[in-house]
């Protein structure tokens, strides 16, 4: 140390405070930038709000809570009555469906890629899952409508249909007629849009597990099976749940596919072969065309979404908070 | 809105920055894009003068043109004389078209099936549900009609299409008048809803057993199976140029204030049952006279030379008695 600050010396005069101080600087123009980028999240979120409470101000003067419940959605009545209890419905439950296929489907082809894969399988099987993520979401409506649409309603209905006629509830959720459009349809396209966000990430979380842990486990004797469930799933937990959230967020807010797959019908029928709409399909197809207080709904509707895709996330983390905690004991 | 109207009117003027000066510009319908662009291209081979024609859908041109964004607006649903004078708009229409009902049945071909106002209103209701029901059967007894389910396509989307044929609907029948009634989005009581024209002709050509409405150009060049009317006068009438424009001329325009002619259900034995005009809406005394003059120019040219191409893209042109009280009301209304 002492030579150190000898060399210093003798290179010349060396202000001390002066060259902190340089230090300082750049350190409190990176705090700031780095800050200011944060805020900005918080503004730019901020302004969406407001503008949206703006627009929908007319429209929750107009219907208040009621706007919740109430099933019609007629926009040409006179007054409009406006009611977000169809969109409502439709996006939760094509969503369900959608996470009820994307999870064990995604998690599974996750497992699969990173423990039991062959080698030269895992490039190709990986880029696929990629790929998937990369296709527009209007060639996914259009897939659905083509070739989907038609295998559902001629194959795949009737024999749902036949297997639960008379079933007591199960009855009524697959009941005819068979249709093209329907929130079945939207789901099974939503499962497969979300499908690469839920397996790109446990992959890559499923990667972190430390070899060690996974040999020690393998040295006493266990099998993958219980590998993949006691050792790798509670390691990458976290992960996995960030990755279903993702998808979750994304199967909420779909647009385009959606409303060219589900039939934009705003009434609720027990069936999930029949058409339904989701809030996005609504505000998508009737905005160009709206104006005064349908508009004012429509983009009450849209708050609506915000509203539930913040609850509906918020909620995920509470449940992963829970985890935590018993993992913790 | 006020934003949307900002973020429309930004696009609008970056649109027409980059043309010339003369340009004319003009937003609204979507139905008469084809045919406006065309003609724009006609005319500006033939004059130099181009026109900027955006097709935002009705609601926006009537939007636009109270915003005083544009030289004219363009609305397949017509603004009664009263909003008209609220705003200081003259309003006439500019070229016609039909909306025909389309079916996927096997074994029946175009023009073979026929339907009247009540029998339709039924389906969309969801009162008649079986190709095979009574209703439809004493109206078609020599056509054999299967015992499945009728799959009923509308619009999705809010648009000129579904306003005329609603407005149809509630001149035929009173249960839909008084249960739906008419509008650009109606709370359809059944039916799937597809966006825009080619999502209808699309979702009919691929669903067997379905009913739905386009416009006739959409039935004619996808060849779609379209089915007659059974018209005011109680004539059964095929979807031809002749009844469209049977209908337009047995209108009585000369009595309408603003043209306000909705050319559904219209008299004589020949017309075609669900006809539409789609309208030109302009300032009566516009900041920018100069642009209107041109627009004005620009429309007489069209009604002057554009009747072939109209044709051609299955529109109907405005009959020429029309035509002659539009000059009138030009003269009389357009300030300069």
């Amino acid at each position: 140390m002492a030579v150190q600050s000898d060399v210093i010396d003798d290179a010349g005069p060396y202000d001390r405070a002066k060259a902190l101080s340089a230090f300082k600087l750049g350190d409190v123009t990176f705090y700031w930038i780095t800050r200011l980028s944060a805020i900005s999240v918080l503004l730019i979120l901020g302004g969406i709000i407001l503008s949206l409470i703006v627009g929908a101000f007319p429209a929750i003067r107009e219907y208040g809570l009621s706007f919740l419940w109430t099933q019609r959605w007629a926009p040409s009545a006179d007054p409009p009555v406006l009611g977000a209890l169809g969109p409502m419905y439709g996006t939760l439950v094509t969503s369900f469906i959608a996470m009820l296929i994307a999870i064990p489907v995604g998690l599974g082809i996750a497992i699969f890629l990173t423990e039991l894969c062959p080698q030269w399988a895992r490039r190709p099987i990986g880029m696929a899952v990629e790929l998937l993520a990369g296709i527009p979401s209007i060639i996914y409506g259009m897939w659905g409508f083509f070739v989907l649409g038609p295998f559902l309603a001629n194959t795949f209905q009737p024999f749902m249909i036949k297997v639960f006629d008379g079933v007591p509830v199960l009855g009524a959720i697959f009941a005819g007629p068979p249709s093209y459009l329907s929130l079945f349809n939207a789901a099974l396209i939503l499962a497969i849009m979300v499908l690469p966000f839920i397996t790109s990430i446990s992959v890559d979380v499923f990667k972190t597990v430390p070899p060690v842990l996974k040999e020690a486990a393998y040295g006493v004797g266990c099998t993958t099976w219980e590998v993949v469930r006691s050792v790798v799933i509670p390691y990458t937990r976290v992960g996995i749940i960030g990755g279903v959230m993702l998808a979750l967020g994304r199967a909420l807010g779909e647009t385009m596919a959606v409303t060219f797959i589900i039939g934009n019908s705003f009434r609720i029928q027990s069936s999930i072969f029949a058409p339904g709409t989701t809030i996005s399909a609504a505000i998508a197809s009737e905005f160009a065309e709206s104006d005064g207080l349908h508009q004012s709904g429509l983009i009450l509707l849209g708050l609506l979404l915000f509203v539930l895709t913040f609850f509906v996330l918020a909620a995920a983390r509470l449940m992963l908070l829970r985890l935590e905690k018993k993992a913790g004991k | 809105m006020n934003f949307i109207k900002t973020v429309v009117a930004a696009g609008l003027v970056a649109a027409s920055t980059s043309a010339f000066a003369a340009d004319i510009t003009g937003a609204g319908a979507t139905f008469p894009f084809p045919i406006y662009s065309k003609w724009a291209d006609a005319y500006k081979k033939e004059t130099g003068n181009g026109l900027n024609y955006q097709s935002i859908g009705s609601g926006g041109g009537i939007k636009q043109i109270q915003a005083k964004t544009v030289t004219f607006g363009a609305t397949d649903a017509p603004l009664k004389a009263e909003q008209l004078d609220k705003d200081g708009l003259a309003q006439w229409p500019m070229v016609m078209g039909a909306i025909v009902p389309v079916v996927n049945l096997e074994g029946v071909k175009p023009g073979e099936l026929v339907f009247d106002g009540e029998t339709l209103a039924g389906v969309y209701l969801g009162k008649i549900t079986k190709w095979d029901d009574a209703a439809i059967k004493k109206l078609n007894p020599n056509v054999k009609l299967p015992s499945e389910a009728i799959t009923v396509v509308r619009r999705s989307d809010g648009s000129g299409t579904t306003f005329n044929f609603t407005n149809y609907l509630s001149k035929a029948s009173a249960d839909w008048k008084s249960k739906v009634g008419e509008g650009t989005a109606v709370e359809w009581p059944v039916g799937v809803g597809a966006k825009g024209n080619e999502g209808v002709s699309g979702n009919i050509s691929q669903t067997k057993n379905s009913i739905g409405y386009v416009e006739y150009a959409y039935a004619k060049q996808n060849k779609l199976t379209y089915a007659g009317l059974v018209n005011k006068a109680g004539k059964p009438v095929q979807p031809t140029v002749e009844a469209f424009q049977a209908a337009a001329s047995n209108a009585d325009w000369s009595k309408a204030p603003g043209y306000y002619v909705i050319l559904t259900d219209q008299p004589g034995e020949k017309s075609w049952p669900i006809t539409a005009a789609t309208f030109i809406l302009m300032h009566k005394d516009a900041t920018d006279k100069a642009a209107s003059q041109e627009a004005i120019k620009f429309f007489r040219w069209a009604f002057k030379n554009g009747d072939k191409m109209a044709e051609d893209l299955d529109y109907i042109p405005m009959p020429d008695s029309v035509v002659q009280q539009i000059e009138k009301t030009w003269a009389a209304e357009i300030k300069s």
